[in-house]
């Protein structure tokens, strides 16, 4: 089994982290780059392959130099045997049709083919959710999108899979692949270890890896547009069809609103808030 | 592995010390063990008093079994034993080093968060190699059986394991135990309940207050009339920046009494004789609560049934006897005496003789004279006989009795040091009640300071305890208040005329008519077990890493 989980690197938008300017703009400089929180659940689902069906597990990303951090982020979380860094000047700026060109070339100029790569849901900056398919597009690989749950069946070469129908957790069903195949793991992705043994693998893996990524660095191989053999007016900027006319700010809701003190030890000072409430009960 | 079903060569359930001892040993002996722990680390679900004992005529000791177990796990060592006896505000101490120093290698007190989660860390260790290993989070429900026998066990979180050996060191509540249909929840005799507070303390405030140097600690016991003639006791420890202190009781007099064991508790956090120690800062750290088994009636003298073995309390391996309070030492000695005997059949060839070469080494080492002893058996069982009962008490209460106290005021205190005299120690008000406050009136001097503590209410001390809710795991079967209203008191987390416990009783007009009748609200449970006997109840333990955590234990 090889398994490989995207990621990419986002400003924090935590708060107390992000920064924007005056004009509402976000300050990139200002304001730190972490892993793309909803990568989480991929790498939750790639952890479930490596404790459960063993194999060779590797963690990419497209991105400045920098973004080295953000794949040992990403270790913490998972069992990696390896980080690979597609990263050029050639590449920046690219949007998800660019970035996707980009990254199936990076995972077919691996050694081993995968048979597995995760994707998390959509990214917190652009939240547009097509990189994950746009790229299995380009490998025309089967995709499975909104993962719960996963088995994978080794000697028959597939993948089960439970999935939201349409993103709504009031209809699931189950899929079946042939690998390779490209899965997007949802937010309510929960990986199953019913065996003992398995958790207990679970636990040592989790140990080792922390230590791992603290020498994160000796694992990441960064590979340049030359490297992957990709013409430069295919990917990045230049590469890139989508033109951003404008962003406009969502407004902020208002922070004064008209409030009714009641105190709530008096019963008859109540009597305001059951007429108020009163014809939202009967449903108007 | 066949059929897809795991397979151990030993399945440890808990890792208490018993579990752990068991463990160790089958890890020594080179056996495929996996350990299986509910809690979200172990300890996380177990509360002692606080004394951890190793015994010179033990055949096994925890330190013997982890050797840096004192450095890392213990609290202090105890190096000064006293008891009270008390009545009103009088007070008469006896030192009670000899009873203490019998057979007693070193005795530390300990906080079970810590020691367990220690202890847990070496268990995995040493298992791992063995091709097992400890997971914690994992509920185990029952027993695993095949054409009626048992081969290992089911749990909530995976699926079900094989094993030829099956210890089961899941505790008081032991669900292993009672599904094999080895122990029971019925008879209220049979155990005691014990509520613990852990109190902040700074090391050398304790040093002062307790005259002790650094490394050494003091264990004082208290009995007499300040629990509401509720048959049983107090304790204090010093662990090495706090205080355990605690009351325990006989839980059929807590019944009887209609008792509510915080209450109780608080006496003892109140009373005058306190003031030395507590000083005028009171800041309780954790509340907690145990079921005790009584080992006198409540050790089962064959725990095992097929592949299954019981350690500790889950065996009823707890000895109570009057000031002698000793129970993960036995489950120790039973926890690696279980693994030795799996050993010893597995180098047989027939590992289904484990069960019966356990139960001969128990008897051969001694524990089961410890846990039964012969004294209690033609003594004490004869003081608790109605009559002998009701003289005795009359006698020591009556002017011919008091006069005898103060003649041998030396005696009795060599009397409550004396193993011999104490094992033979009958269940009744006398040796609980009676007595210490009859020797307190006549020997004691009253005890002047002022106690300004005010102990927690019972809604704070429940709110100060951390819960992860899970289903709810307890069922009230009968909601009658007959049949189930002595949960409302005896539980530790609830008391009537309050609302936010575990158990309330209410008043229900029902077609004209009343009804008394109680409900249950598991989310500040502490699965001690209490209303499993006291009421009508379908217990079981919450989900893996559900429940309560306990932070001190």
């Amino acid at each position: 089994m090889h398994t490989v989980v995207m990621t990419k690197g986002v400003p924090d938008f935590r708060e107390g982290q992000v920064s924007f300017d005056e004009e509402g703009h976000l300050e990139r400089g200002k304001t730190p780059t972490v892993m793309n929180p909803n990568d989480k659940h991929a790498l939750r689902a790639a952890f479930q392959t490596k404790v459960r069906n063993g194999g060779h597990v590797s963690l990419m990303s497209m991105g400045p130099p920098g973004y080295k951090e953000v794949l040992q982020e990403g270790m913490r979380d998972v069992y990696a045997d390896d980080l690979y860094l597609l990263s050029d000047r050639e590449m920046g700026a690219a949007d998800t049709w660019a970035t996707a060109m980009t990254v199936a070339t990076g995972l077919q100029n691996l050694d081993d083919r995968p048979d597995l790569v995760f994707a998390g849901f959509k990214t917190a900056d652009g939240e547009t959710g097509h990189t994950g398919p746009q790229t299995c597009w380009c490998l025309d690989w089967p995709m499975i999108t909104h993962v719960l749950s996963l088995d994978i069946d080794e000697d028959a070469g597939t993948v089960r899979a439970k999935r939201l129908v349409d993103g709504d957790i009031s209809e699931i069903e189950t899929v079946e692949a042939p690998m390779p195949c490209f899965i997007v793991a949802d937010p309510e992705f929960e990986p199953t270890y019913r065996k003992a043994s398995h958790r207990l693998k679970h636990k040592d893996l989790r140990e080792e890896t922390q230590e791992r990524a603290e020498e994160y660095e000796d694992h990441v191989t960064v590979w340049d547009h030359e490297d992957l053999n990709l013409d430069p007016d295919y990917i990045g900027l230049d590469g890139s069809p989508t033109i951003v006319s404008g962003v406009d700010p969502i407004p902020k809701a208002p922070s004064e609103r008209e409030a009714t003190m009641i105190e709530a030890g008096e019963s008859e000072a109540l009597e305001p808030v059951l007429d108020e409430l009163t014809p939202y009960a009967a449903g108007d | 592995m066949t059929d897809g079903v795991e397979e151990y060569e030993a399945v440890v359930v808990g890792c208490g010390p018993g579990g752990a001892a068991a463990a160790a040993t089958l890890a020594r002996n080179g056996v495929e063990t996996l350990v299986l722990e509910r809690g979200v680390d172990a300890g996380s679900k177990n509360v002692s008093g606080g004394l951890i004992y190793a015994e010179e005529s033990a055949p096994y000791t925890i330190d013997g079994l982890f050797p840096d177990f004192r450095e890392e796990a213990t609290e202090r060592p105890v190096t000064e034993n006293v008891i009270h006896n008390i009545a009103g505000d009088k007070v008469k101490s006896f030192d009670i080093g000899d009873l203490h120093h019998h057979d007693t290698a070193w005795a530390d007190a300990v906080l079970r968060r810590k020691m367990d989660s220690w202890l847990a860390q070496q268990v995995h260790e040493r298992t791992r190699e063995t091709g097992g290993g400890l997971l914690t989070e994992v509920h185990v429900t029952g027993l695993l059986r095949e054409r009626g026998e048992i081969v290992g066990v089911t749990t909530e979180e995976l699926d079900p394991i094989r094993a030829d050996l099956v210890v089961a060191a899941d505790g008081v509540n032991s669900e292993l135990a009672r599904d094999a249909g080895l122990m029971d929840w019925e008879e209220p005799e049979e155990w005691f309940q014990g509520v613990k507070a852990v109190v902040d303390m700074e090391p050398e405030v304790i040093n002062d207050r307790f005259d002790v140097a650094p490394d050494d600690g003091a264990a004082h016991l208290f009995s007499g009339d300040l629990f509401d003639g509720v048959r049983g006791g107090g304790f204090l420890y010093t662990n090495e920046s706090s205080l355990s202190i605690g009351t325990v009781f006989h839980l059929d007099s807590i019944a009887e009494e209609r008792a509510e064991p915080h209450e109780l508790l608080d006496s003892l956090l109140t009373h005058p004789l306190m003031a030395q120690w507590l000083g005028d800062e009171y800041d309780e750290r954790e509340y907690s609560a145990k079921l005790v088994p009584d080992s006198k009636k409540a050790a089962h003298p064959s725990p095992h049934e097929d592949r299954l073995v019981l350690v500790g309390d889950a065996a009823g391996q707890m000895q109570a006897q009057g000031p002698i309070i000793k129970g993960m030492n036995h489950a120790v000695t039973a926890g690696a005496l279980a693994g030795e005997a799996f050993a010893d059949a597995r180098a047989r060839g027939d590992t289904s003789q484990a069960g019966e070469l356990y139960e001969k080494k128990l008897h051969d080492e001694g524990v089961m004279d410890k846990l039964r002893p012969t004294g209690y058996k033609v003594f004490g069982r004869l003081g608790e006989v109605g009559p002998v009962d009701d003289l005795s008490n009359a006698i020591a209460e009556s002017a011919v009795g008091r006069f005898g106290v103060r003649a041998a005021a030396g005696l009795l205190e060599r009397a409550y040091s004396s193993p011999r005299l104490v094992s033979m120690i009958p269940d009744t008000k006398l040796p609980y009640v009676t007595l210490p406050t009859v020797i307190a009136e006549e020997l004691g001097e009253p005890v002047t300071d002022e106690n300004t503590v005010s102990p927690p209410d019972l809604g704070d001390r429940i709110g100060g305890l951390t819960y992860d809710v899970g289903d709810p795991h307890i069922e009230l079967l009968d909601k009658s208040f007959e049949a189930s209203g002595t949960a409302v008191t005896a539980c530790p987390v609830s008391a009537e005329d309050f609302g936010g416990g575990c158990y309330r009783d209410e008043t229900v007009q029902t077609n004209g008519s009343q009804e008394r009748l109680v409900s249950l609200d598991t989310q500040p449970c502490v699965e001690c077990g209490t209303c499993a006997i006291v009421a009508d109840t379908e217990w079981e333990h919450p989900a893996g890493g559900k429940g309560v955590e306990f932070n001190q234990g």
